[in-house]
């Protein structure tokens, strides 16, 4: 049984035990354990059930590789799924649960699927469940999901909060181990910025475990002492707990920072992603051990020999009171001798080479270790742990192997070296023969934008490690070497995935012979250990039963992230509030106090109405364009597009980018343009003013500012480039409140102004300068609704004065402030086309009717060749009209326009379809727009729209202009 | 007299730094040719400040100019000036081919200021740009963007940093500039070099 020992652990503080839950059931560790520590200082062997076959499994190593123990951590608003109890910190408090068991961990149900295993081999899913196709949704889907999966996605929102972190340096060094601290001392001391992150809390890597000495230092004081080096160069930051996720295009890497995992705090940060501009990056990551392929490897209690000795070492935690050693390498002695010097039994080594020469096995033996070369593990037997080892010859198919009572395997299948990171960019790989591990080929890194190398692995990353009295490995693929059938079906590749050696070579048999496909096809090497322990395993499987060589079967890709981040990390501080900047204009305090219904337009808010008390957001609409209508409405329409275009040739390029003639319009005067693509569709529309001989104010959709700005810069800097015209865009540099309905005029009289605003000497279409009360005011006279209105820009720090300023002055007129949905009723009962809705960027200004905006005078303009196609020009095309309804109801927004027949899909023939459509108070009936086949000569017909919950509506083909059709009112 | 509002009324939060809303500043976007002498006097007979190097700025009194792009400078100054100085600019930049207009409503300033390292730590949360003191020192002017918005920026002094980004953002970048100096969050990566 795995227990606590009387004394050591390096890393763990004995005189602060620490309790904890695994599964409701408190448990006790100490400062400094992991969660996986504390579990087998506590004799938890068994953490959870795997992912396909239900089968107990017990932890497996000590850090990021883990693929069995898995816990959901936390509840509610703190729970996450998945957390590894190898690199998880313990605290006081901690909350585990095993996963994928039900109804419990130690009683599952779904362990039928392990009796049931011949039935499920690789591709099982694929194969079972293509017929019948209606059965897949609504009978194998939900039962695959029922007894599939891994942890529950959280279904509270996070309680924590996360951030970012950019920063640029000459070095960015992965791996605080005796590799990555070097790295990081040339670095500095050569002058870099350095940045050097540890993904667990210590550096040191495996050296103080696995090394005595470090020339000729005590390996913790040579760690030491190097650490504390670097602490005071002034150029160098060492952050632990800092995973680098993932390397990318020139020099960027992720990197997340575990800041309260061990020490849970919701006033801090969680995590904290950083990223990282990195002249050089060093991967100094490392190398994982790699389990050995026998039946029964997948009981709990079977573990990485390296695994077994950190326990020991760090934790004064025993894995098991005996356990048996197997081997290909010399590194499987340094567990024994660990185990030994802690007093606990060691019955056997077993190393598969056919002799044991290393200063390594000779001091095994000297330790009065048994040590069995030649020979492997027939099968590890027990029920839900290891009781018994079955030991074989490794060269034969296991028979006559004899039993050893144990209750622990450590098992080294050599090392592979960490080059995810060198993999994510492109660095290619090379297959060491002596080491039977790909490392990373230094002719051929990933570049960055000169062709350079930017990555270089070192240390064990690199495969390089110190081998001195060591007696080569001996690469091992399957126990024993000529296993049949029942050993191979028990022998596990992927843990995480249930993937056994048969998978792999049924995949093979099956014709996949790219290492991508059968990992697909498998599941080998997927999920949140991404094949950490079974890459190597599998793909020599593979390689061995397609005959090829490893290297030319090869790796599937590396991907980032190197373990899993967190999706709050990845969200930052964009959440909440900070989820999208919500941009406001000066008035929108005002709005939010006056019970604003608001819509999203852009980033701004706009408000759809303002409801008064008791008030639907219908009859606060409805009320607002009567208000407008009859009395006078108040419109906060700071968020249209205003741009400046100024210089020589500015006239010539307002005469390119709009369709109607601009260069012509005189100072003082405005006039409605139109914009197309270079396509012709219409692209955005509003009121050009003149305001000197050579700048122009062009006003566009709220939208449109920012697109249209750029839409201009693109021409000037890339065709036009040679023109004399700068753009600026002042959109917030004033507030725009439009004044508008019969009374308009007498109130900013009201508030006294040095301007005649009358209609003879401030006609429609022409702008003022001048002053309104105490206010620098520029007024236009134009109109969006129909009636008398003025548009005046302020500039915005007095914007919202003035609009206080407006609501006092109207009050003895009743002035009524109104929302964007009165607006658009407004334009849509005077015909006015709304971009969004009349358009959709298939739409041509001539569909529109608006051939009167546009030039036949002009040579060229955007979008004019692109009208004159013939698709462009086919009188068949929908062009736009009214339409009233016979019953006076409002159509369905959308709705088309039906014609007798099917198309060649089978769905009803249509001949147009409804653009806007509301409710008219004015009118007191639906009205709506629409664009319909040849509509403008079909007037009077009556069309049927279709509605969605069957039956139809009839409208009649009418004028778009509903109210006003003669302009009376425009002038009060 | 009118009463005149900035974004946020000067809204100001204490944590690992001080962030205050600047209140009221004078902005004026000045467009044309850099390489062009006469351009760049013009500029400076106007203003009295000679035309700043790439990505720097030049500060005569209470008015500053501040390098924008290769062919755009930005003139800081006292809110209740802007509009005479885009006159003087007008003038003296007559006949050339050039833009000079009043922006100082269209944005909203925030200065930063405590510990240099922590001002450098709290914008190095939320701009992509190299905050080191070699890549920005006092009197660089980056533009960039913090978070998902557009902002500028650069440091008067050490350990005071001004920014600036578009008024109607005011409130975002305000809450931003809160969250990543709030106390218990500092990184200590610039701070305490």
């Amino acid at each position: 049984m795995s227990h606590r020992l009387k004394e050591g652990g390096r890393l763990i503080d004995r005189s602060q035990p620490k309790f904890f839950t695994f599964n409701g059931q408190s448990m006790a560790g100490f400062a400094g354990d992991t969660l996986a520590s504390a579990l087998l200082a506590s004799d938890q062997l068994l953490v959870g059930r795997s992912f396909k076959y239900h089968r107990p499994r017990g932890i497996v190593t000590s850090g990021p590789e883990e693929p069995n123990a898995l816990m959901n951590l936390g509840k509610g608003k703190t729970f996450e799924p998945n957390a590894r109890a190898t690199t998880t910190e313990l605290f006081e408090g901690l909350a585990a649960e095993s996963q994928n068991h039900w109804p419990s961990l130690e009683f599952d149900v779904g362990e039928i699927n392990a009796r049931l295993s011949r039935f499920l081999p690789a591709g099982f899913y694929y194969k079972m469940f293509l017929w019948p196709r209606a059965f897949w949704k609504h009978v194998y889907e939900p039962f695959i999901r029922q007894s599939a999966g891994l942890g529950k996605a959280p279904r509270h929102r996070d309680a924590d909060h996360y951030e970012h972190m950019h920063v640029t340096v000459d070095t960015l060094i992965v791996g605080g181990g005796i590799a990555g601290l070097n790295a990081a001392i040339e670095a500095a001391e050569a002058g870099r910025q350095v940045l050097l992150v540890e993904q667990t809390p210590h550096c040191g890597g495996r050296a103080p475990v696995d090394h005595a000495e470090i020339d000729g230092e005590p390996a913790q004081d040579w760690v030491d002492a190097r650490v504390a080096a670097l602490a005071a160069m002034p150029n160098v930051r060492l952050r632990t707990r800092a995973m680098a996720a993932g390397v990318y295009d020139h020099g960027y890497a992720l990197v997340k920072e575990r800041l309260t995992d061990h020490a849970p705090d919701p006033s801090r940060p969680r995590h904290r992603l950083w990223k990282v501009r990195a002249r050089r990056i060093v991967t100094a990551t490392g190398a994982i051990e790699r389990p050995l392929s026998f039946a029964g490897n997948d009981l709990p209690g079977v573990m990485l020999a390296s695994a077994v000795r950190d326990y020991v070492v760090n934790f004064g935690v025993a894995p098991g009171r005996r356990t048996v050693v197997v081997t290909n390498n010399d590194d499987g002695y340094r567990t024994a001798l660990a185990l030994k010097a802690a007093g606990l039994e060691v019955p056997a080594v077993l190393d598969t080479r056919t002799e044991a020469m290393g200063a390594l096995a000779e001091a095994a033996k000297e330790a009065g270790i048994t040590v069995r070369v030649g020979r492997g593990i027939e099968s590890v037997k027990g029920k839900g742990k290891v009781e018994k080892v079955w030991v074989c010859d490794q060269t034969r198919d296991g028979f006559n192997a004899d039993p050893i009572d144990a209750d622990c395997v450590a098992m080294s299948g050599g090392w592979s070296p960490v080059v995810h990171l060198w993999s994510h960019c492109g660095g290619k790989l090379t297959w060491d023969e002596a080491g039977a591990f790909f490392r990373p080929d230094p002719e051929r890194p990933p570049t960055d934008a000169k062709g350079e190398g930017f990555v270089r692995a070192v240390g064990a990353a690199n495969g390089d490690w110190d081998r001195a009295g060591e007696q080569p490995m001996q690469p091992v693929w399957s126990m024993p070497e000529q296993a049949g059938y029942a050993l191979k079906s028990k022998s596990w590749l992927d843990f995480q995935n249930d993937v056994k050696v048969t998978d792999v070579e049924l995949a093979a048999r099956e014709g996949f012979q790219s290492v991508e496909h059968t990992k697909r096809y498998t599941t080998l090497g997927m999920a949140t250990d991404q094949g950490k322990l079974s890459n190597i395993n599998g793909l020599a499987v593979l390689a061995g039963q397609l005959g090829d060589e490893i290297p030319n079967v090869g790796t599937t890709t590396f991907r980032p992230p190197y373990t899993p981040i967190s999706m709050g990390a990845i969200a930052g501080e964009a959440r909440g509030a900070l989820f999208q900047p919500i941009r406001k204009t000066p008035i929108h305090d005002w709005h939010e106090a006056n019970s604003a219904h608001w819509e999203p337009v852009g980033h701004w808010r706009r408000p759809y109405a303002f409801l008064q008390e008791a008030e639907s957001v219908h009859d606060a609409v409805m009320r607002e364009v009567h208000a407008a209508r009859t009395k006078v409405g108040l419109l906060d329409a700071s968020t249209l597009g205003k741009l400046i275009v100024k210089g020589p040739d500015a006239g010539r390029f307002l005469d390119m980018l709009y369709t109607n003639m601009i260069s012509s319009l005189p100072v003082g005067k405005c006039r409605y343009g139109l914009m197309c693509t270079e396509n012709g569709f219409l692209t955005d529309d509003g009121v050009v003013a003149r305001l000197s001989e050579d700048t122009w104010l062009c006003h566009t959709t709220t939208g449109g500012a920012d697109r249209i700005h750029g839409h201009m810069e693109e021409w000037l800097q890339t065709e036009w480039w040679d023109w004399k015209v700068y753009v600026a865009n002042v959109t917030e540099q004033w507030a725009q409140i439009g004044v508008v309905g019969p009374k308009a005029r007498e109130v900013l009289e009201a508030l006294g102004c040095d301007l005649d605003l009358s209609a003879e000497r401030l006609p429609f279409m022409q702008w003022r300068d001048g002053r309104i009360g105490d206010f620098d005011a520029r007024v236009f006279r134009i109109s969006f609704s129909g009636e008398l209105s003025y548009e005046i820009a302020i500039p915005t720090s007095q914007g919202r004065a003035f609009w206080d300023a407006l609501l006092e002055a109207g009050k003895p007129h009743g002035i009524t402030p109104y929302g964007t949905e009165a607006l658009h009723i407004m334009r849509a009962e005077k015909g006015f086309i709304m971009i969004g809705d009349e358009t959709d960027g298939t739409v041509i200004p001539q569909d529109l009717g608006l051939n009167w905006a546009i030039s036949k005078k002009k040579e060229d303009f955007l979008g004019k060749r692109a009208q004159e196609r013939e698709h462009m020009t086919d009188p068949l095309r929908w062009k736009l009209v009214g339409l009233e309804t016979e019953d006076g109801s409002v159509l369905p927004d959308g709705a088309y326009v039906a014609e007798p027949g099917v198309n060649a899909n089978g769905q009803r023939r249509v001949q147009g379809r409804v653009t806007s459509t509301y409710y008219s108070p004015t009118l007191e009936r639906g009205i709506a727009m629409g664009l319909v086949e040849r509509g403008p000569d079909r007037m009077g017909e009556t069309l049927e729209f279709p509605t969605i919950g069957g039956g139809a509506v009839k409208a009649r083909i009418v004028s778009p202009v509903f109210y006003d059709p003669d302009g009376e009112k425009l002038n009060g | 007299m009118v009463d005149l509002a900035s974004a946020l009324s000067e809204a100001a939060s204490s944590g690992a730094i001080r962030v205050e809303e600047a209140g009221l500043c004078g902005m004026v976007t000045i467009r044309g040719d850099l390489t062009d002498a006469t351009f760049t006097d013009a500029v400076q007979a106007a203003t009295g400040i000679r035309a700043p190097a790439e990505r720097g700025m030049e500060r005569v009194g209470a008015n500053a100019l501040l390098w924008m792009s290769p062919d755009e400078l930005m003139l800081t100054c006292d809110h209740d000036a802007a509009g005479d100085l885009v006159g003087k600019l007008e003038s003296a930049l007559a006949g050339q081919h050039h833009l000079a207009v009043n922006v100082s409503d269209a944005r909203a300033v925030f200065r930063l200021s405590g510990d240099d390292g922590a001002v450098r730590d709290t914008l190095a949360k939320l701009t992509p740009a190299d905050m080191s003191v070699g890549a920005c020192p006092v009197g660089a002017v980056r533009r960039t963007r913090l978070a998902q918005a557009a902002a500028a920026f650069w440091f008067e002094a050490e350990g005071e940093a001004m920014v600036v980004c578009f008024r109607s953002a005011a409130g975002y970048v305000f809450e931003l500039l809160k969250t990543a100096s709030a106390s218990g969050a500092e990184p200590g990566y610039f701070a305490g070099d």
